[in-house]
């Protein structure tokens, strides 16, 4: 590892716009992520967080702007690099994607199939130990994803987005859709992992639990830019309209109380 | 810069220590199997073993899982390798790992004899399940059509609207043409051969009979089967997947009635008006061809056409239409409510939807040709 890579963001976003058709959905938005932090994202529904995520991935093409990961210009990259950064980064999508005829087990197998050169042994004794770590039973490896539950879902998807030990996972909401107990287990998974695999994670949610008990800094989305970034303290004390609202509603003081 | 792995053996009296070094990580993962089979061979050579791991500068779950498979094939009844030197930021991935279950679970699903008996077996028993899955499909669209002629408001007539332009109108273009293409080949191959007899003028009996009593309505059929049964298939297919046909029947509809019924109708009425064009077009290539290649002009292809057909021949294939029609459809939808989770599942049904509806609408012509020639039609 470079030294250099170390102090700079694992995600540098600077001046991105995103455009649908006549509607600007991110309009000149900067973000730096930090190596080992969790980030979670925030904004009200349809402020463009899922755009963001997907924009980072490259599955949204951009008008402007530039976007590094791991120091890598994605726009100027060839495809080795691109692949290189590919092979490190890791995505839970909302809905999981799980490959909808492929068992659990070559589920998680798949990128190992494709990025590393390993025997069907160790590929099945890493699957068990990913299993493990998502908190998932061995049994659940031979079923298909039709037959999970929507939690399971998300643990299994969770466990094919860290197969290849990524050094960066995206989890597009990753406790909605989940009961409460399930999503305070889901937030503890991340926050160990985070610290044993020495993940960064770049975290769209929801839940205001979530961002109390898992996140190390905030940001928040709105009218197409980061509106404020920090620490929960940060966002608890500033005087933003929505922000106040956000932290300060109802729910938020059953969450903290 | 990390190097590569290595796992060094340095013997202290009683004791082995096997030092770990370098990168243990995914991308080194094949030479770091074959360090830690050799290694595994030296279980019970010494009293005490340890893997010393202080001076490896990379670990990811990979690495973690190889070392965890070392130590523990290298316990031996009383004798528990250990790990030494694991600094803070790597203790708890091996912790981590320390807890899963050596066995891991591993299908075997062996081709054995039995088993493809067996396969055979329930394929034969499947025909049973399919034509039983039909006539009840069949019943349940009939008995929603007779709700909705008791309750007339009940109908969809905007779906069935909205259905009828897709199988209709918008394969009028593709269908016109392929069977006016048709008519060209019969009618130039039926002058190339007749010539010879000096019988030129015959293939113009040969083509009225053919395109109105069996190729028209046939080949629309098929053409119909692959264009609209496999819509309908993928249709009702991932609304089935999403869970959508649920919702529906718990607001208290009746998927039959919402989603089948309009699309059985419309492709009921679609395919006799298409199986007329069809027809008008292959007689308009075929008199085409007549006369540019064959030198029939178009009045007496005409008047030759008049003698050569009557009303019933276009009657016989203009008959079999809806009830093709209703073939293909009831498959179709067979086919699309049975999917289950998976895309691969939608695309096997997709596909035998359009196999099945081909195949019947081929049966359904050899059982009416047998009916027509017994009533003498």
């Amino acid at each position: 590892m470079m030294a250099g890579e170390i102090q700079n963001p694992i995600i540098r976003v600077r001046d991105i716009t995103v455009q649908f058709g006549s509607t600007r959905v991110l309009d000149g938005l900067n973000l730096d992520v930090k190596r080992g932090e969790i980030l979670g994202f925030v904004g009200p529904s349809g402020a463009g967080k899922s755009v963001l995520t997907r924009t980072i991935i490259g599955l949204v093409p951009k008008v402007a702007g530039r976007i590094e990961v791991f120091g890598v210009d994605l726009d100027s990259s060839d495809t080795s690099q691109r692949r290189g950064v590919e092979r490190r980064w890791g995505v839970l999508f909302q809905q999981g994607a799980l490959f909808s005829s492929l068992t659990v087990r070559q589920n998680i197998q798949f990128p190992m199939r494709e990025y590393l050169n390993v025997t069907q042994r160790l590929m099945d004794e890493i699957t068990m130990a990913k299993l493990a770590m998502v908190g998932l039973k061995p049994e659940v490896a031979e079923r298909f994803p039709s037959e999970l539950s929507g939690g399971m879902i998300k643990r299994v998807a969770l466990a094919r987005a860290l197969a290849l030990d990524p050094d960066l996972v995206f989890l597009d909401e990753p406790t909605s859709g989940l009961d409460p107990i399930g999503a305070g287990d889901f937030d503890e998974l991340v926050r160990t992992l985070q610290r044993t695999l020495g993940l960064t994670v770049f975290m769209v949610t929801h839940d205001l639990d979530s961002l109390y008990t898992a996140c190390d800094r905030i940001a928040v989305l709105g009218n197409g830019k980061i509106i404020a970034a920090g620490s929960i303290a940060d966002m608890q004390a500033s005087q933003h309209p929505w922000l106040r609202q956000y932290f300060h509603g109802k729910r938020a003081r059953a969450v903290m109380s | 810069m990390s190097g590569d792995p290595k796992l060094e053996r340095i013997a202290k009296g009683n004791a082995l220590a096997l030092c770990a070094t370098g990168a243990w990580t995914a991308s080194f993962a094949p030479s770091l199997e074959r360090i830690v089979a050799d290694a595994e061979k030296l279980a019970g050579s010494r009293q005490n073993i340890f893997i010393d791991v202080s001076e490896v500068s990379k670990l990811d779950t990979f690495g973690a899982w190889l070392i965890e498979r070392l130590r523990r094939s290298l316990t031996q009844g009383s004798v528990e390798a250990q790990i030494a030197g694991l600094s803070a930021n790597y203790s708890s991935l091996v912790d981590e790992v320390r807890r899963v279950k050596a066995t891991p679970v591993i299908d075997s699903s062996t081709v054995t004899i039995s088993g493809m008996l067996e396969q055979i077996g329930r394929a034969v028993a499947g025909v049973a399940g399919t034509v039983t899955s039909l006539v009840d499909m069949l019943g349940a669209v009939l008995a929603a059509g007779g709700r909705v002629l008791i309750h007339p408001r009940s109908f969809r007539l905007t779906s069935t609207v909205h259905h009828l332009e897709q199988v209709c109108w918008r394969a009028v273009p593709i269908i016109v043409l392929i069977t006016f293409l048709i008519g060209c080949i019969i009618s130039q191959q039926g002058i190339f051969h007749f010539r010879r007899f000096g019988a030129d003028i015959f293939v113009v009996d040969m083509l009225g009979v053919l395109v109105l009593r069996e190729i028209g309505v046939l080949l629309v059929a098929i053409m119909v089967a692959g264009r609209s049964g496999s819509a309908y298939t993928a249709e009702l297919g991932s609304m089935k997947m999403r869970e959508e046909i649920d919702a529906l029947r718990t607001m208290g509809f009746d998927p039959i009635e919402v989603l089948v019924l309009p699309r059985m109708l419309a492709l009921v009425l679609a395919l006799p008006i298409l199986a007329f064009l069809g027809a008008m077009a292959a007689l308009y290539g075929g008199g085409l061809v007549a006369w540019l290649y064959g030198g029939v002009d178009p009045e007496a292809f005409l008047l030759r056409l008049r003698d050569a057909i009557s009303i019933d021949h276009f009657i016989v294939g203009i008959v079999k239409a809806p009830v093709m029609a209703a073939v293909i459809g009831i498959v179709a939808c067979v086919e699309g409510l049975a999917v289950q989770g998976s895309a691969e599942s939608l695309g096997q049904h997709t596909t035998s939807s359009v196999v099945k509806g081909i195949f019947f609408v081929i049966v359904m012509d050899g059982v009416f040709a047998i009916f027509f020639a017994s009533i003498g039609m």
